[in-house]
């Protein structure tokens, strides 16, 4: 089975989000950035179709060079090769474009892709990639089993879960569930020196629209001050919350 | 021209959420001098849409799209759109219609802005606000194409009731049988509990509670209030609550009108999940914990304490109030 983890290069979650040049872009200055963390839960399902029942397993990022050092710890965590689409993802369907040239190209039996990313949170990409490849798709995806070419997934729904049966070629898009977070590698010495030897490609766009543009950000406004009520005079919090809240 | 909702139903009932969506499409509608449809499947009784200011209703009766099928449903809508030569589609954010968006988006040919919470700022060059970076700041997006998707963020915009008369057409859209390659073998939903997804209030509850056996308090709290229960993520980690309560950047998201916090201290990446919350209530024996950095109404104190109290004067009021 020839796999494909499609990776977003973002800021770790604990990063101070802030704007430059007009508020229209975001600062990198001091930002750690990681494997997007949906798709973190599915490359690791990925390497366990790999030691279980045999698979090959490429990541594939549409990205500056930076993203460099997040593809390389995902060969460190276990996949076989790497691709890097060399463009700035400023659009989800300019990215989908891109990711389904790599999966023409490459006769990709699973996709898997996070179902959205914490930077910019479009939640497109896996659908657009699906719909462009003319694959089956299953989103919210929190279970997988692939035999020969059968699927059994599970998927998340609003109050519950639905199990899904599918065939490959398939592209999935992962969450929790898909592993636990105590699934998750951490990678080891052996594996950050053996990701040093392994492929990584280079590739060029291929021309695409952009169907979004980020005009600019703005920050929540300033929170005001919390209200604090004593734990002796809870008649005055249900009276805050009925009154000036108006939530009960 | 007009603006399409898709007003999703379940049982044959419409959700809420259909009717938010009929609410803002109607003032997207006077913005851009047209109508509001709403395309519906399966739904028995559509009369509702009407006063949430829909003026006509494609009604999709099929036995075959009786389970949710994102394919078949994207289809659906999109021949709705193409029918009515719509130029603006507006969706919900529930797991399914999630699902279906970037399909409908790609066979028209649409830009997607997902994430929406509010009217657009302007309808020419059309430019919407959206939530972006899980919550921790807000993004200003074009949509450059001619026909664009609108996914509206969960509790964003609210029931505004506008009275119309919607004419009512029965529509037969052209299903392939490709569009059901993917079967549901079957489906497990909690019933007579409240959903985090549908909830109104939240009641949620970390590592402060001490144990899973202290969560009868909390569960309590949650039946007195009509809430949902949820938990932080080192409760689920933990496996003192099942994963699928825990609310945060990895968990679910929250956009409740209320989210009472217990014993939480408050890590970025749960106040990332919560923060659409429109009120927070934090309760909570540090007073240094963050969450009171972002909290509307704080108790600094025990929840051992503090809660069963809370439980019981909420029932007296309760009792005055309904």
């Amino acid at each position: 089975m020839k796999i494909l983890v499609c990776i977003s290069h973002v800021p770790d979650t604990t990063s101070k989000i802030n704007f430059v040049n007009g508020d229209s872009e975001f600062d990198t200055n001091g930002v750690q950035f990681v494997i997007n963390p949906n798709d973190e839960f599915g490359l690791t399902r990925a390497i366990w179709f790999k030691e279980q029942q045999g698979a090959n397993v490429t990541v594939v990022n549409v990205g500056g060079p930076d993203a460099e050092a997040t593809l390389r710890k995902a060969l460190a965590i276990g996949a076989d090769e790497a691709i890097r689409v060399n463009a700035v993802p400023t659009d989800g369907f300019f990215v989908a474009k891109q990711l389904a040239e790599v999966v023409k190209n490459g006769n990709y039996d699973l996709v898997i892709a996070g179902k959205e990313s914490l930077d910019y949170n479009g939640g497109m990409v896996p659908g657009m990639l699906a719909a462009l490849t003319g694959s089956d798709f299953i989103n919210s995806c929190i279970g997988i089993e692939v035999n020969g070419t059968s699927v059994k997934a599970v998927r998340e729904i609003d109050g519950g879960k639905e199990t899904l049966s599918a065939n490959l070629p398939l592209v999935v898009g992962g969450q929790k569930g898909i592993v636990e977070e105590k699934d998750l590698r951490i990678p080891n010495m052996r594996g950050i020196m053996t990701a040093r030897t392994k492929a990584l490609t280079i590739l060029e766009p291929v021309a695409a629209e952009n169907n979004t543009k980020a005009v600019k950000f703005e920050k929540p406004a300033p929170k005001t001050a919390v209200k604090l009520v004593s734990p002796d005079n809870l008649d005055e919090l249900i009276n805050l919350l009925h009154n000036e809240a108006k939530v009960i | 021209m007009s603006i399409l909702i898709y007003a999703e139903s379940a049982e044959g009932k419409f959700k809420k959420v259909a009717f938010e969506l009929a609410s803002y499409a109607k003032k997207v509608a006077e913005k851009m001098g047209t109508t509001v449809t709403a395309v519906t499947v399966n739904a028995s009784d559509v009369s509702a849409l009407s006063k949430y200011g829909v003026d006509k209703v494609l009604k999709v009766n099929n036995d075959k799209l009786a389970a949710f099928n994102a394919k078949a449903y994207a289809d659906v809508i999109k021949q709705a759109a193409q029918k009515e030569g719509t130029k603006v589609v507006v969706l919900s954010s529930t797991t399914d219609s999630l699902y279906l968006a970037p399909l409908v988006a790609v066979g028209l040919n649409a830009g997607y802005a997902s994430n929406v919470v509010a009217l657009p700022e302007s309808t020419s060059p059309f430019t919407v606000k959206r939530n972006a970076f899980s919550n921790k700041a807000f993004n200003i997006t074009e949509v450059t194409t001619d026909v664009k998707v609108i996914g509206l963020a969960k509790n964003s915009y609210g029931l505004v009731e506008s009275a119309s008369s919607a004419t009512e057409e029965d529509f037969a859209p052209s299903l392939n049988d490709a569009d059901f390659s993917i079967k549901v073998e079957n489906v497990e939903k909690v019933t007579g509990k409240v959903t985090i997804a549908d909830a109104e209030i939240v009641v949620s509850a970390g590592r402060g509670l001490k144990g899973p056996e202290n969560w009868g308090m909390i569960e309590d709290l949650a039946t007195v209030l009509g809430a949902a229960t949820a938990c932080s993520k080192p409760v689920s980690d933990l496996g003192w609550r099942p994963h699928s309560e825990h609310v945060g950047q990895t968990g679910k998201p929250v956009a409740a009108n209320l989210y009472i916090a217990i014993g939480i201290s408050g890590a970025i990446q749960h106040i990332a999940g919560i923060n659409s919350s429109k009120v927070k209530v934090v309760i909570n024996p540090d007073a240094d914990a963050p969450f009171f950095k972002v909290a509307d109404y704080g108790v600094v104190g025990d929840a051992f304490d503090v809660v069963p109290k809370l439980v019981e004067k909420l029932k007296e009021f309760k009792a005055h109030n309904s």
